[in-house]
């Protein structure tokens, strides 16, 4: 479903994406994780195109990210994304921004799109929160909207780029759940996160990232069991004892 | 102070014709009201733009941006308003040169309203493009990544939350066209600063005049102040604390 294969991005002269392959089978869960600074971000952002890679080829559903002759709007219509800080369009209801992209791009009906909506807040748990503002909400109900959001579009995969690491701890649960219960249906998901609970759950493999390399891309079970690298181990031993 | 007092004067008839002073003064406050407003309103909408063209990713397209801010707010508005009305028609092509300088209806006003208008719009282009660089960036790429395209990202997301947060600087902005406009005088439209010289040199009650004058911009300005609030009122977005980024 996502094919990464040799990419490399530069910033004028510091390289942040150093020659970075992996990939994301259908239906499969995949976690990215690495310190900060290591290019999780960047790379998740080259796969729906929000970012431009100086080298290298994405396809998403063989579709190529970066042929200049690409549809991008088009690609990403498909691509739901979650991001670290929510994104929620805060001048919008929740049922509005559910709604917005359905209609402004995938063409639905105001009626069409609010159904659609209402359905995907009660599956959040969030279904009497639609006519409320996001500066109305807690940090948790404000991602399981975004989320909310994301799948409004009928995406073909979901990336997500930290989703829990601006939520306060009690708040995390909640949006661990809906992920796990996505990844449970069979979505295709790439997620940035440092949850290893949840990347022991849910993902097929885990990719770590250090200074733009991937450095492992290993069958879950093996990276928390026997990492490879000492890079890796030292993370590990960081994030799993704090 | 010597000063023969007569606040009935505006009622007087004016020395040649059969209109009273206040007649003078309320065709000036409707001239003033007409510049302000029309330029007002092309001002927003070409500041809006070239704001917005100043936050993209292209760089032709900034470029032209500041080159528009710079062009309009390095000149004094009276010089421009000169250039406008004395400089610009002699560069058209020879058949608009020759219609604008004999033929165009209204030509003092629509010079100093297309003059006020375009000087106003580098201003709120400047305001516009600094609210739009105060929304957080992932504001853009949540808009993208559900498949908007750019200008739908800044029609639907970018632009409605970056107005709200200009409202405050528009607002001076609407107050001072009210105040600007009353360079329009020097190129003779027939606005209220200029019905005031009138008005003193024939009635020779100056003190009357320019109080009265006074006045009445002081209540378009207020009034535009006071309206500019009703619409920050009516667009506060519940719950909303401004998050920069
Ligand atoms: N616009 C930019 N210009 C220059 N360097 C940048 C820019 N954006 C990111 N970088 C650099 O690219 C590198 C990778 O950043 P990125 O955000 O992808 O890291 P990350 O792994 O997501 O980190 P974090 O865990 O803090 O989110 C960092 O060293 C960062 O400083
Ligand atoms: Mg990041």
């Amino acid at each position: 479903m996502i094919e990464i294969r040799n990419v490399s991005k530069w910033y004028g002269h510091t390289q942040v994406l150093a020659n970075a392959s992996t990939h994301v089978a259908k239906g499969e869960v995949v976690v990215v994780c690495g310190p900060s600074g290591s290019g999780k971000s960047t790379l998740i952002k080259c796969v729906n195109g929000l970012e431009a890679f100086t080298q290298g080829t994405i396809t998403v559903d063989g579709i190529s990210v970066g042929d200049p002759k690409t549809d991008l709007p088009k690609l990403r219509a498909r691509v739901g994304m979650v991001f670290q800080h929510f994104e929620l369009f805060p001048h919008m209801n929740v049922l509005q921004n559910l709604a917005l992209a359905q209609v402004k791009v995938l063409g639905r009906s105001q009626e069409e799109a609010a159904t659609r909506g209402e359905a995907l807040l009660d599956r959040v748990g969030l279904r009497a929160h639609a006519a409320k503002f996001p500066g109305q909400l807690s940090g948790g109900q404000q991602q399981r909207v975004a989320i909310a959001r994301a799948l409004a579009m009928d995406p073909i995969c979901m990336l997500f780029d930290e989703p829990t690491s601006a939520l306060d701890p009690e708040m995390i649960g909640e949006v661990l759940d809906v992920m796990v219960e996505l990844a449970q249906e069979g979505m295709t998901m790439m997620c940035v996160t440092h949850e290893m609970g949840f990347a022991r759950r849910v993902a097929r493999r885990v990719v770590f990232m250090d200074h733009g390399e991937i450095v492992e891309d290993a069958p879950t079970g093996a990276f928390f069991d026997a990492p490879a690298s000492a890079r890796a181990k030292a993370f590990l031993s960081r994030i799993l004892h704090h | 102070m010597n000063y023969h007092w007569n606040w009935g004067i505006f009622l007087e008839p004016v020395k040649s014709g059969d209109e009273t002073y206040l007649d003078w003064l309320i065709t000036g406050l409707g001239w003033t009201l007409a510049v302000s407003l029309t330029a007002w309103l092309l001002a927003l909408t070409i500041g809006i733009a070239v704001g917005a063209l100043r936050t993209t990713p292209s760089r032709l397209l900034v470029g032209l941006g500041n080159v528009w801010v710079e062009l309009f707010r390095n000149v004094p508005l009276l010089v421009q308003m000169f250039l406008w009305f004395f400089v610009v028609p002699e560069f058209l092509p020879r058949d608009w040169s020759l219609w604008v300088k004999q033929e165009m209806p209204a030509k003092e006003f629509v010079t100093a309203a297309i003059c006020l208008g375009l000087f106003t719009s580098a201003r709120i282009a400047e305001q516009v493009r600094a609210g739009v660089g105060s929304l957080p960036r992932g504001q853009r790429d949540a808009a993208l990544a559900l498949g908007l395209t750019l200008p739908q990202a800044y029609r639907q997301v970018i632009l409605p939350q970056a107005l709200r947060i200009v409202i405050p600087p528009l607002t001076s902005e609407f107050m001072n066209v009210f105040k600007n406009s009353s360079v329009a005088f020097a190129i003779g439209v027939l606005e209220l600063t200029f019905q005031a010289r009138q008005m003193q040199e024939d009635s020779e009650q100056g003190i009357e005049t320019y109080l009265a004058v006074t006045l009445l911009y002081f209540i378009c300005a207020f009034t535009a102040n006071r309206g500019m609030a009703w619409i920050e009122a009516r667009t506060r977005v519940p719950g909303l604390i401004a998050r920069s980024g």
